[in-house]
């Protein structure tokens, strides 16, 4: 009987990975997403089941693994803040990494492979761990836990080229030749260390980049692992996500206009301070809530840019609301999205859906820009670099060439903001300065429900 | 012909198709396709479960493929589930009655 279920195995296999295609693929559409997800955990279930199927020993251990590790993913998954997906992804990749990395380590002392399984063996546990290091790294930027800007020194290529060439001569040495027993101890060491080098000199607003990239390398290695394994369900899936996160990680250099290398490399935010320093003290006018609730009542169409800042404060209910009174009153009111508004493109999507703000009043920015100079107010909620006009202007500003919204244009611009502290990128903004220009101080959940006070006291 | 040579040639094609898919992504999506391509790669799972159930399993390679298998399903589930939560909420506004 078992022999019969085991003729059909490869039938399982292959069900899942038509799972995993049909998963990314109904991924296009916000209406067909959901039954995308739906399939790809079904294509998961089969491939355990069909992998528990054929293994013969030790399924205690299994079975305590799996349970140990869905009773600490589930609460997580459930109680992140939306705020703080990015980090939450980043953390989930090291822990599918660090698999890879020991599943490849347990087969080198398992099989003492040779040849074209070792090289595969060798790419898988380079990536595996250098995947893991780096996202606990991109984890700790993003959750604020180190300093998000990025840190440079002397000699800081040479160390990190030097480490991984260190451990590409060692994988060859191993593949080569019959490896010491020092040697992938320190093969390890080094994918390891590594991993830190690579993320370490990236600025947090390039990380959600780094994470698409990690995302590749962790496919990449999981691929790397189904040749180990002879296993062409992990190739499929793998080399899947190998060049999904690739493409996504360049669809959004393309979006923040940095060039892949340069994010690899960075060395961003080190001209800035000079600039900022030159500009910091400027007049600005400030207004409170009832000026701009008598504003925005006297306005027929809104455009509103909202920005991490928004969703730290908690404020996209509010901003709901205002939303509600606003076309109620007959105002068109539009939201423009930056491509890489919150932390990751797509972020600020979910976090307005999550207000349930209806996603077809986001707008992207290529689509909206046009509109900002036939509108009455810009109403800027907790976004700062991506309303910066010095992008277009300053040819010595960090950030010049960047896409941005051009709020600019709009006939009143209101901007609500902690203070004038500057943005992610660490750079002064011209908007704040221009004589259409309002700043709102004061936390944004506070600040939009006084508005939306006021303009519900004034019908 | 060697035996990986067949496995080439899959994780060709099926680079080719993760490029072709994810290039019409709308941006719109692009935080939950990351975490729903952050919960394929956990298809690690199989290798640790594969490498911890085989029955010539040393002391070590048991204990790391158990490791091994609490990482990867971790990645697996919060991957799906916090990709669902977000999806979920993506609708468009009922008209008003």
């Amino acid at each position: 009987m078992i022999e019969a279920v085991k003729e059909f195995l490869p039938l399982i296999y292959m069900l899942a990975s038509a799972g995993f295609i049909l998963a990314v693929k109904w991924m296009n559409n916000p209406a067909t997403a959901r039954r995308g997800v739906i399939i790809g955990e079904i294509g998961m279930l089969l491939a355990v089941i069909g992998t528990l199927l054929r293994v013969d020993a030790n399924f205690t251990y299994i079975f305590i693994g799996l349970g140990i590790g869905a009773a600490i993913g589930a609460p997580l998954a459930y109680k992140t803040p939306m705020t703080a997906v990015p980090q939450l992804t980043a953390l989930s990749h090291a822990f599918g990494a660090a698999a890879s990395a020991l599943i490849g380590t347990a087969e080198f002392y398992q099989k003492s492979p040779t040849g074209f399984t070792m090289a595969a063996l060798s790419l898988e546990t380079l990536l595996g761990y250098l995947t893991t290091t780096a996202s606990i790294i991109a984890f700790a930027k993003l959750q604020e836990l180190m300093p998000t800007r990025p840190m440079t020194y002397k000699g800081q290529n040479v160390v990190s080229l030097g480490t991984l060439c260190a451990a590409v001569v060692l994988a060859i040495f191993m593949v080569a030749g019959t490896p010491q027993p020092w040697m992938f101890p320190t093969f390890i060491t080094l994918s390891l260390a590594f991993g830190i080098f690579l993320v370490i000199p990236i600025g947090g607003a390039d990380m959600p980049t780094v994470i698409a990239l990690l995302n590749s390398y962790a496919g990449v290695a999981a691929a790397a692992m189904g040749f180990v394994l002879d296993n062409r369900l992990l190739i499929i899936a793998g080399a899947l996500n190998g060049s999904a996160g690739l493409i996504l990680s360049i669809i959004m250099c393309k979006a923040m206009n940095r060039s892949f290398t340069n994010v690899l490399f960075g060395a961003f935010g080190q001209v800035a301070t000079g600039a900022a320093a030159a500009v910091a003290q400027r007049p600005v006018r400030s207004a409170t809530p009832e000026d701009a609730a008598a504003i925005l009542e006297a306005a027929s169409s809104v455009i509103i840019i909202p920005g991490y800042g928004m969703a730290v404060a908690q404020a996209q209910h509010k901003v709901r609301e205002l939303y509600d009174v606003l076309t109620k009153r007959g105002t068109e009111v539009k939201f423009a999205i930056h491509p890489v508004a919150g932390r990751m493109p797509g972020h600020m999507n979910v976090l307005l859906a999550e207000a349930d703000i209806p996603y077809d009043k986001l707008l992207e920015m290529d689509d909206i820009n046009g509109d900002f100079s036939n509108t009455d107010v810009a109403l800027v909620i907790g976004a700062n670099d991506v309303v910066n006009p010095l992008a277009r202007t300053d040819k010595t500003s960090p950030i010049y060439g960047t896409p941005i919204l051009d709020a600019d244009k709009a006939r009143t611009v209101m901007v609500i903001k902690r203070s004038m502290s500057p943005g992610f990128a660490g750079i002064d903004n011209d908007l704040y300065y221009m004589d259409k220009t309002l700043m709102l101080f004061g936390d944004a959940k506070g600040f939009v429900a006084g508005i939306v006070k006021e303009l519900q006291g004034s019908h | 012909m060697q035996s990986y040579e067949f496995g080439l040639y899959v994780f060709m094609l099926a680079a080719f198709l993760g490029f072709e898919l994810v290039k019409r992504v709308s941006p719109l999506l692009h935080t939950p396709l990351m975490s729903l391509s952050n919960a394929i790669s956990a298809i690690a799972v199989v290798g640790a479960i594969m490498i911890t159930g085989d029955a010539n399993a040393s002391e070590l390679t048991r204990w790391l493929g158990f490791i091994a298998v609490i990482c990867a399903s971790l990645n697996v589930v919060a991957g799906y589930l916090i990709t669902d939560r977000m999806l979920k909420m993506f609708k468009k506004r009922e008209p008003e009655k």
